[in-house]
């Protein structure tokens, strides 16, 4: 197993009303130079979340107190850019398992589907109603139901479902990855394989 | 098979479907897999991990780019860090029989660089990479893609990636791009047109005749920039263009072998009336040297142009002024004749020949302004050799520049090239995140020529006042 399973996460959320949140922005190339997946978290939005002294900027919202939780809810187009996997290893790291946001660039949410990370695209309309709750309210509480595929808002019960796929759904469940799925075809691919043009 | 017209991508796709699973994604086989130092390590402890060897070693090729110095190449790599990387690179293709291209290798330089230099790169291939600017082979007419870690692990276990689909795209231009008009600000208008995040879920194919006429090079710098505005990456069909490059590289299919596939290529191409998901349409004339001025590559406009105010952009207000806060400008005000203080010529984007040709073709007979520090990077040996044996070194020595060694330098700034806080950059490298090009630095994306006078004016200037 790669990662822990993912089923059902009720938890507070930290709010990142930003929109076009590059994978610069969550780990900046730098922090890249590890040849192991460990200590990520702590360079987490380094840039906006330190100095160029280490002292932490005070009105980074990860440096706020008020705020917590395992799930992040970012503006429109998170994770754009690099393909960068720290990125996601990062999120994960500092101890979020869930990223809501109202669209994700493709490769982040490959990432981070691929360690256990639930990317979870809500409506527009919907995350203006999360950034808001939140605002109102930082102890407010989310809902992520992954076998429901339903996100709410426990407070007032407003919730919206969302789309993943069957196959990806069923991984992150149960904790299995491409990997072992891939593995028990080998011999299916090595056929193909030996026949490929290239 | 039925005759229904499909596109070019999905006869590459297609052909290299293994399974496809119900309510899920297609498990495609990959041609060629490129590695390098940074996103590779941890999918080689992965495989240790699980007890996986390399399924395809002779698929799969390393170079070392990211992470490199770009001078004294020849000396041990001061950072311990990015030599440890350089290392742990060297040390997984010697175990695991995979070619390696390290630092001082003549066939050194960036991946997206000089795989298709040596061939290695083919029209019809399916090719990833852990970097998403491998979208660059598509100019070749291949499905090629950035990954992740795990997918790295996972191309290196079993030769395959799962992905679903992704939706087609075709962006037309056609009509006569102006004198001082790259492929640079071609990719760059088209994405301040669909924005950072236009193309995202889409693969996207270029077509018309202002990419039937540009050069390979060109080709790779458009095709490299698709995934600035999101998508999972872009093609161009393959063309006598193309097969004049292929031909004779040492990788590239030789006698009988390049007959077949010549054959086979010349089909590789969308039928006529195959549906796209969604098409635009642009003419060439339209287009003027581009520059950007807020912090992602959706954010350009033409360099004779203002910046535009908020009510001008449909995206978040509050983000639009964040940006220009971070770049210390204004909406409405010009971008001609800002003071700059570094340039920056390489990267994967525009670190070819051409561009260094473009590049000297501004800067002879000027001299490099006061203000201004220049890098100059090529993506490569063979193209660091082709600068000097075409004199363009001697250009660029006579007007104040030097020429520095191959790598992805300031691009991504990893290693020690980074432009200071605050300061200002014209690069011809492919995003203008904050801090991409070293903390609280400010990029402005250009091209070559764009790059070249603001080398020599020490300011934001437009090409075309300095061509004759």
């Amino acid at each position: 197993m790669a990662y822990d399973k993912f089923t059902v996460l009720k938890s507070r959320a930290v709010p990142l009303p930003i929109e076009n949140v590059d994978t610069d922005q969550i780990i900046p190339a730098r922090f890249l130079k590890a040849t192991k997946r460990e200590g990520f978290g702590d360079n987490l939005f380094r840039d906006w979340r330190y100095n160029n002294d280490d002292t932490p900027k005070q009105d980074f919202v990860l440096n706020n107190a008020i705020y917590s939780g395992k799930i992040l809810v970012g503006g429109k187009n998170f994770g754009s850019g690099s393909s960068r996997e720290h990125a996601a290893w990062a999120i994960y790291d500092y101890g979020f398992r869930c990223v809501v946001s109202s669209f994700f660039a493709d490769i982040f949410k490959n990432n981070s589907m691929n360690i256990g990370i639930l990317p979870v695209t809500v409506s527009e309309g919907f995350l203006e109603k999360i950034f808001r709750a939140i605002e109102a309210d930082p102890q407010t509480e989310l809902e992520v139901n992954l076998p429901e595929q339903k996100i709410s808002l426990l407070a007032t019960g407003e919730h919206e479902s969302f789309d993943i796929n069957g196959y990806k759904k069923h991984n992150l469940i149960n904790g299995f990855d491409d990997i072992d799925y891939l593995q028990d075809m080998k011999h299916e691919i090595m056929d193909f394989a030996q026949k490929s043009r290239y | 098979m039925s005759n229904k017209p499909t596109t070019l991508f999905d006869k590459v796709w297609d052909a290299h479907v293994i399974r496809s699973i119900a309510d899920g994604p297609d498990v495609l086989l990959i041609d060629r897999h490129f590695i390098h130092e940074v996103t590779s390590p941890v999918a080689f402890l992965g495989l240790k991990n699980r007890n996986l060897s390399v399924m395809f070693p002779d698929r799969t090729f390393a170079t070392a780019d990211h992470n490199t110095p770009t001078i004294n190449q020849h000396l041990p790599v001061a950072d311990p860090l990015s030599a440890n990387q350089l290392k742990a690179l060297e040390e997984n293709s010697q175990q695991y029989g995979i070619s390696h291209w390290g630092l001082g290798n003549p066939k050194n330089g960036i991946v997206h660089v000089v795989g298709p230099e040596n061939g290695i790169t083919l029209p019809g291939m399916t090719i990833v990479c852990g970097d998403s600017h491998t979208s660059t082979h598509g100019a070749f007419g291949c499905i090629a893609f950035g990954i992740g870690t795990s997918e790295v692990e996972m191309v290196l276990s079993s030769q395959c990636i799962m992905q679903p689909k992704a939706k087609k795209m075709r962006i037309n231009v056609n009509g006569n791009l102006h004198k001082g008009v790259t492929p640079k600000d071609v990719v760059l208008y088209i994405i301040s047109k669909l924005t950072a995040a236009g193309a995202t879920g889409y693969f996207v194919e270029y077509a018309g005749s202002v990419f039937e006429n540009m050069s390979m090079e060109g080709r790779m710098t458009v095709c490299n920039m698709s995934i600035e505005m999101g998508a999972r990456g872009g093609m161009i069909a393959a063309d006598e263009t193309t097969f004049n490059y292929i031909k004779g590289r040492e990788k590239a299919p030789k006698g009988q072998a390049w007959d077949d596939a010549l054959a086979y290529w010349k089909t590789l191409k969308t039928d006529e009336g195959a549906a796209f998901d969604k098409e635009y349409h642009f003419d060439g004339a339209d287009i003027e040297p581009m520059i950007t001025y807020g912090t992602n590559p959706g954010m350009g406009m033409g360099i004779t142009a203002l910046i535009p105010s908020a009510e001008d952009i449909d995206a978040g207000k509050a983000s639009f002024a964040k940006s220009l806060q971070y770049m210390g400008f204004e909406e409405n005000e010009p971008m001609l004749g800002k003071k700059i203080d570094y340039v920056f010529i390489g990267s994967c984007t525009n670190g070819r020949i051409e561009d260094f040709r473009a590049f000297a073709s501004i800067v002879k007979g000027r001299k490099k302004a006061d203000n201004v520090t220049a890098w100059i990077v090529p993506g490569s040996h063979v193209v660091e050799h082709q600068i000097r044996e075409e004199g363009i070194y001697d250009i660029l020595v006579e007007a104040g520049f030097q020429l520095r060694q191959p790598g992805c330098s300031a691009c991504l700034a990893m290693n020690d090239d980074k432009i200071p806080a605050g300061k200002y950059a014209v690069s011809t490298s492919n995003r203008n995140f904050e801090g991409r090009q070293g903390p609280g630095a400010r990029t402005l994306l250009a091209s070559p020529l764009v790059a070249a006078a603001a080398a020599v004016t020490g300011e934001v200037t437009d090409p075309r006042t300095l061509m004759n």
